[in-house]
């Protein structure tokens, strides 16, 4: 099955090829493929514990696979140092489950810490408080600026956090469960911000989801994580009509 | 059968958790010298451990000075010898008391909550969101921690030893009629370079197992919020069982050369 032929023509900006990752005797991933292009939106779906956010982990070396290749944007980052893939990294915005701010700094403070480590990406002169409010602007919080997180609501939280890792205007974006969490209106207004993004910046995105209205919404195209393998792929229209009895356990909601 | 492999398994653990943590400490003593410093979040902890540790250090040696010199005195005066009560308690507040009774109030109040912060970063994720923003959590979150606690501790213990002091010296005040300028007379005319330098020096050392023992507790924590208290009680019990320990070799090294 495969999904939209326009995007797939694309550069590819993410590879995954054979990936493999065991805790213990616990096989989490059992040789998982990807490919994403540019401008694509990739949605991962996968019950919990099938080793989704162990991938995504892997994909920017939180975690360190067994064996496999993960290459991106045409970078081995296995075979990175760590000055490298620090580069590397500044290229690849990753949206936390929990929005992962630092609650001891500010919503400005929060902004501001990415910019300090990749100083050599910003042009001379780079005013670092209009990119701040830009990116806050982006995600409609300007007036949050000074507040601390933990005077923020669960969806201005992830607002937030998406301002974060759009400061440095990486061109991939993963996030992991973007509406988890989240009741369904802030749910919605999150994927919507999500589209608008990927249309501003062009941005390819890699989006690990239970939520299949989220899926539905935002998905070029879908990989379905089963026993730590891309067991099914395809749009989700293809995937959601199928007969495979493990692909329509997924969407027998939906019907 | 049973109780020999549970010994086995708590064995094996222990000396896991040894090797673990040597080589979290070799990490920090490399990490500490290799650019770039984080100064800023240095000073912000300096001042963090520091000056919010000022009040309760300053009340607990208060209080240790009075308490020392009200149950020490009357056992002077049956032998007559009440006028050594400066010299006694200086030395023993300057070498001793002084030191360890500061450094087990700071691995309680600044161990448990590096551990307790740390471990928050750690299961919300935010250690893996500085990593993947390109900054180097240890640097930032461990270094300046521990770095911190090591040279703010031999501060906060000259400053837990001079309220120490005039409380003792209140109680001979009070009590003795004694003056303030004889008092610290007294005191300083017993004490040499060596009874402070030796007593400085481990303080530093104090400071550090302090702070890698906090950090490294927290920053290995696991299972949730469960594990965030786990993390800092576990901070304050094993920083208090290496201060003790630290001290001892301290003493021992100390009276080696004083044997020279």
């Amino acid at each position: 099955m495969n999904g939209n032929t326009d995007i797939s023509e694309k550069e590819i900006v993410l590879k995954i090829k054979d990936l493999h990752k065991s805790f213990g005797d616990n096989h989490v991933l059992n040789g998982f493929n990807l490919v994403l292009h540019q401008g694509e939106n990739l949605v991962i779906m996968g019950k919990s514990g099938s080793g989704k956010s162990v991938m995504i982990k892997c994909l920017v070396g939180l975690m360190e696979a067994d064996s496999g290749t993960i290459s991106v944007m045409k970078h081995d980052i296995t075979k990175l140092d760590r000055e490298a893939l620090d580069i590397l990294r500044a290229d690849i915005g990753f949206l936390f489950q929990g929005s992962a701010l630092y609650d001891s700094m500010s919503v400005r403070e929060n902004l501001e810490f990415p910019l300090r480590r990749h100083s050599k990406k910003l042009k001379k002169n780079t005013d670092t408080e209009s990119m701040i409010i830009k990116a806050l602007e982006n995600v409609g919080l300007a007036s949050a600026i000074d507040l601390m997180p933990s005077e923020l609501s669960g969806g201005m939280q992830r607002r937030v956090a998406l301002a974060r890792t759009l400061i440095l205007q990486p061109k991939i974006i993963l996030y992991d469960e973007p509406t988890s969490g989240l009741d369904p209106i802030t749910a919605k207004e999150i994927i919507m911000l999500m589209q608008s993004i990927q249309k501003k910046y062009n941005t390819s995105a890699l989006i690990i989801t239970h939520d299949v209205d989220c899926a539905r919404v935002i998905s070029d195209r879908m990989i379905l994580l089963i026993d730590g393998k891309d067991y099914a792929e395809g749009t989700f229209k293809e995937l959601s009509a199928s007969e495979d009895p493990k692909v329509k356990a997924f969407f027998k909601h939906e019907s | 059968m049973e109780q020999i492999t549970s010994i086995n398994k708590q064995l094996r653990s222990f000396f896991t958790e040894i090797g673990d943590l040597s080589f979290f400490t070799i990490r920090y003593f490399k990490e500490v010298i290799k650019p770039p410093y984080e100064l800023k979040e240095l000073l912000h902890q300096c001042y963090n451990m520091g000056n919010r540790s000022l009040l309760l250090v300053g009340i607990t040696g208060f209080i240790i000075g009075l308490v020392l010199t009200l149950q020490t005195r009357p056992t002077l005066m049956e032998f007559g010898a009440v006028s050594w009560m400066p010299s006694m308690v200086g030395i023993s507040i300057i070498r001793e008391i002084g030191p360890i009774i500061t450094a087990l109030v700071c691995a309680g109040r600044i161990g448990s909550g590096i551990g307790a912060e740390l471990g928050s970063m750690r299961v919300t994720e935010q250690i893996d969101a500085m990593e993947v923003s390109g900054t180097n959590p240890f640097k930032f979150l461990v270094v300046t921690r521990v770095l911190a606690v090591t040279l703010m501790l031999p501060l906060l213990v000259i400053f837990g030893d001079a309220l120490a002091l005039f409380g003792s010296f209140l109680v001979e005040n009070v009590k003795g009629n004694v003056s303030f300028t004889l008092y610290f007379n007294q005191v300083f005319n017993s004490l040499e370079f060596g009874d402070i330098i030796p007593a400085t020096i481990k303080t530093f050392f104090f400071g550090l197992a302090i702070g890698i023992v906090g950090c490294y507790k927290g920053y290995y924590s696991t299972k949730g919020t469960a594990g965030v208290g786990k993390a800092a009680n576990s901070a304050v019990v094993l920083a208090s069982l290496l201060l003790f320990i630290i001290d001892f070799i301290a003493v021992f090294v100390t009276d080696i050369f004083y044997d020279l």
